[in-house]
């Protein structure tokens, strides 16, 4: 009869159970990087062949958005020198959806644009001549000098620029669009809808090697 | 009177029962989001803010560059370095490094590496072309700019 009581009290202490637990806690708290793989995504042109030229491109001046950085990182918008760059995504915007000598397949484009983008939809024929490939192009131009955070951040409005119309085409904000995985079908149609016809030109140019 | 303080005088101690339990979760919680890191960091490491940012939704697809100026200044110079796995290496290095890196990879993925170009703030954009450069010499054309997030004010 003792040892069956015996027995009956053998029991695990579970009260430094939350000790150990907090102890562990902690270690992984201390450990833990929250990976973060998240940044601005680029895809490079393809590598050059040294025995043939670079191909000629017909393209017009008024094509191109001109924005170059120079050592002093000074921003020069088309030219013109900035002291900040404030409201530069709306002009990247306006700029993209110009339609100043549009064939017909950017005739049917700009009829298929949403009203809201419509609105920003101009005809200048000083500007862009329309939206898709072989129209309007983003270069970017740097100094050997620049620094990189303010090629980023460059970088990074000419994205939200694209990314806002892509959203408006499909009903999104920008950022909705941008977070898009593209995982599952419904995603990757929405995706794929918002950006046709309508390719992120975004060209790099070569940075400059002399200090201007 | 009396009635009221009885009342107040009642039982007031929390059940603590439930705090392994409580404790346990949180400490899976930090068990499964953990990644231990199995490299160290030579370079000065601070990521330029951004907005746009985009998540690569395949993580086996992606290979680290770090570039910023050596930690340890007496050894290294205080030029900014490119570091890959756990050395710093040259620029021209780079078409060597990305081969080794696709071998990793399955056949049919090989084409798809991702390079995170986790780069600091202060470099300047002289290194970073050249590293552009050698990437499509070598054929990994998709490139991240890797970023943090950065809290947009309009």
């Amino acid at each position: 009869m003792a040892s069956k009581r015996g027995r009956m009290a053998q029991e695990v202490n579970a009260g430094s159970m939350a000790d150990i637990a907090f102890l562990l806690l902690i270690f992984f708290l201390v450990t833990t990087t929250i990976a973060s793989d998240k940044g601005i995504m680029n895809i490079l042109p393809p590598k050059q062949d040294p025995n043939q030229p670079p191909p000629e491109v017909d393209l017009n001046e008024r094509n191109i958005f001109k924005i170059s950085l120079n050592l002093n990182d000074q921003y020069f918008v088309e030219d013109e020198v900035r002291r900040d760059i404030d409201g530069l995504s709306d002009e990247i915007k306006r700029f993209i959806l110009n339609f100043g000598n549009p064939d017909e397949d950017a005739i049917a484009l700009f009829n298929s644009l949403p009203p809201s983008l419509k609105g920003i939809a101009d005809q200048s024929p000083q500007s862009s001549d329309h939206p898709m490939s072989g129209g309007a192009v983003i270069s970017i131009k740097t100094n050997r000098g620049t620094s990189y955070e303010k090629y980023l951040e460059v970088l990074d409005l000419v994205k939200k620029a694209y990314f806002e119309i892509y959203g408006e085409r499909v009903g999104l904000t920008g950022e909705e669009y941008r977070t898009l995985s593209g995982q599952s079908a419904a995603e990757k149609e929405l995706i794929n809808r918002g950006k046709e016809n309508i390719p992120m030109a975004i060209s790099i140019a070569e940075p400059d090697k002399t200090g201007s | 009177m009396s009635k009221f303080k009885k009342k107040t005088k009642a039982e007031t101690n929390i059940p603590t029962s439930a705090l392994p339990d409580i404790i346990f979760m949180l400490l899976f919680f930090f068990m499964v989001t953990t990644v231990l890191r199995e490299q160290t960091i030579l370079v000065e490491q601070k990521i330029p803010q951004a907005t746009q940012l985009q998540k690569i939704q395949k993580k086996t697809l992606v290979s680290y560059l770090y570039i910023g100026k050596p930690k340890n200044a007496s050894l290294y110079g205080s030029e900014p370095r490119l570091q890959a796995n756990d050395a710093l290496i040259n620029t021209s290095d780079i078409v060597l490094w990305v081969n080794q890196q696709k071998d990793n990879l399955s056949e049919v993925e090989r084409d798809q590496i991702w390079i995170s170009l986790k780069a600091d703030r202060d470099v300047k954009m002289g290194p970073i072309s050249d590293i552009q450069f050698e990437l499509r010499e070598a054929d990994a054309r998709k490139l991240m700019y890797a970023s943090v997030g950065k809290v947009e004010n309009n």
